[in-house]
């Protein structure tokens, strides 16, 4: 039987405020433990959540940039659960009415275009930490994290393989932290991704019975993840079993994913409106506001890069990976006029030498303005590729401005033809046999011939300056 | 709306309350007042009335993000049962 695979992804982000969803605690991580948990966040008796206007303005933000309904009038719900590190004893979340609702996203698999619908985002408050080392048989509770505000973002189940899913999870991500709503950073919990996972025949109209992978923290596992739960429930049902609706976990050093719990013990939440909270409203004041210091995203910055730049649609999309190396991008193309070689450099050279150092695009020690400057050298035939890398090594070590470097280095590419046609003459006198070679039809010997002047140049005369002229010589 | 018995200590259980069979027919019969109460409140027409989520018709106010609050656990532990390391110490759970 051919089956198909039905996915659908919640995806919590941790908003990038300062303070806490309704309190004014720090949400900085890796504080001591208990440092940044204030008498709201651990729940004493009679106090009261105030909640952050950062935190909704964020959400806002993501519904603009999806194109999504913001609901004018949108409220808090109680979830109710006990667990140690929810000191209330519930959660405050959005149900029936959360702030987003509906909006798209475009992913490209193979270089084919799908759009995922949204279902909705709603704001909500994280738990703290439980940490089960042993102390003395017990549990220890670090409330720094409980309180802070996060988006938990649900798509429509319109993914239908591992690899549309991490498109879907990437191009997220790449829009949370492009609208700076979220520093994306998944070792520290920023972005945690959960996939609903079933799976049916082909041809089939209903769903099969899902299961849901809690907690994936990296794209890599998400693929793992989901691969290796699609061949379990596929195996299972051919060999007669059934599928049970489970929470389950996937362990990275095995591969697998296990049973975390079943329905039979799922949740009851008992969700009502937190009478500690009034309805939260957007006027459309607001909301323009918001709108009007959204930044150019990520779709609409691959159309203009393809526009005005030259660049070609997988460039554009490599190049806008994330607003620094857009915004990068540009400036070295605004800088140098030359949007294709400018992609090249940052594609190529740059994302190396950066790749290499372990560094991302913010800490890169070449400026846009410095590379942009170093193509502008290019262009105008001051520089061949070759000595453009020697003037890049110099500008990676911190040498100073392009200039400076092609001018202490003795960079500059021959441009004086009488002092390369010198150096021709010499390389023509010296290399006999490849001229003969030439002559009696070998195409190879003008390449010999090239690499010699280049070399007797020290990489210093313009290539299809060499060709030129030494075609015309070897032709008299 | 009336509620069984095996309710009652459901909810109990969702609520970690333990109670045994006496109590749990005390608090059946008073839940079920309650829920009468409820079921007159229901038997309103509220035809063409939109559900409010409070029970006052105002909207939430809203505070800037600034951090305002300052590091107070050694306040909050002197009442703590156990603590470790600046964690609370609870009952071992593992899910």
């Amino acid at each position: 039987m051919k089956w198909e695979t039905v996915i659908g992804l919640e995806v919590h982000t941790q908003l990038a405020t300062k303070s806490k969803i309704f309190s004014g605690s720090s949400t900085a991580f890796g504080a001591a433990p208990n440092t940044q948990a204030s008498a709201v966040d651990i729940a004493l008796p009679g106090v009261l959540p105030v909640l952050n206007k950062g935190a909704v303005e964020c959400a806002i933000r993501f519904g603009l940039a999806i194109g999504a309904t913001l609901n004018r009038v949108n409220v808090f719900d109680r979830k109710n659960y006990f667990y140690p590190d929810l000191p209330k004893g519930y959660q405050i979340s959005q149900l029936a009415k959360p702030i987003v609702e509906g909006g798209a996203l475009t992913i490209a698999v193979d270089g084919e275009e799908k759009t995922i619908h949204l279902t909705r985002a709603h704001m909500e408050e994280d738990a703290g930490k439980s940490l089960h080392e042993d102390f003395h048989g017990m549990t220890g509770i670090d409330l720094n994290r409980a309180g802070t505000p996060l988006l938990e973002i649900v798509s429509e189940p319109e993914m239908r393989s591992s690899a549309e899913a991490v498109a879907y999870a990437r191009a997220l991500h790449t829009l949370v932290t492009w609208i700076g709503i979220c520093d994306g950073n998944m070792q520290e919990g920023s972005f945690r991704v959960d996939a609903n996972v079933s799976v049916r025949p082909v041809g089939q109209a209903e769903f099969g019975t899902r299961r849901e992978i809690k907690n994936l923290n990296s794209f890599k596992f998400l693929q793992q993840a989901i691969d290796y739960e699609v061949r379990w429930q596929i195996e299972t049902l051919e060999d007669g079993g059934r599928i049970e609706q489970a929470t389950v976990l996937f362990d990275p050093d095995t591969g697998e994913t296990r049973m975390m719990r079943s329905k039979e013990d799922a949740h009851d939440y008992r969700y009502f409106p937190d009478p500690d909270l009034l309805p939260v409203k957007l006027d459309d004041a607001w909301i323009e506001s918001v709108r009007a210091v959204l930044p150019e995203l990520p779709a609409a910055m691959q159309a203009h890069f393809q526009r005005d730049y030259g660049v070609s649609a997988y460039d554009a999309a490599v190049l806008t990976g994330s607003r620094a190396l857009a915004d990068y991008f540009e400036a070295v193309a605004k800088t140098c006029g030359q949007g294709k070689l400018a992609a090249n450099w940052v594609m190529g050279e740059l994302a190396a030498a950066l790749n290499k150092a372990e560094l991302d695009i913010g800490q890169s020690p070449v400026s846009a303005a410095r590379l942009g400057a170093l193509i502008a050298r290019i262009q105008d035939g001051t520089l061949s590729g070759k000595l453009a890398r020697q003037v890049f090594e110099g500008l990676w070590e911190g040498a100073g401005e392009v200039d400076a470097i092609i001018e202490a280095r003795g960079l500059k590419q021959m441009s004086d033809s009488g002092e390369l046609e010198k150096i021709i003459d010499e390389v023509l006198a010296a290399n006999q046999k490849s001229v003969e070679e030439f002559r009696s039809g070998k195409d190879k010997a003008f390449n010999a011939l090239i690499g010699q002047v280049m070399k007797a140049s020290r990489g210093k005369a313009n290539p299809a300056q060499v060709n030129t002229l030494l075609k015309a010589k070897l032709q008299n | 709306m009336s509620l069984t018995p095996d309710d009652v200590k459901r909810i109990a259980r969702l609520a970690r309350i333990e109670i045994d069979d006496a109590q749990a027919q005390a608090t059946q019969a008073r839940l079920n007042s309650i829920f009468d109460l409820i079921a007159s409140m229901q038997a309103v027409n509220t035809d063409g009335i939109a559900p409010m989520a409070h029970a006052q018709e105002v909207t939430q106010r809203l505070r800037d993000d600034a951090v305002t609050e300052t590091d107070r656990h050694a306040a909050f532990q002197a009442v703590a049962p156990a603590v470790e390391n600046g964690l609370y110490l609870v009952p071992k759970v593992i899910e």
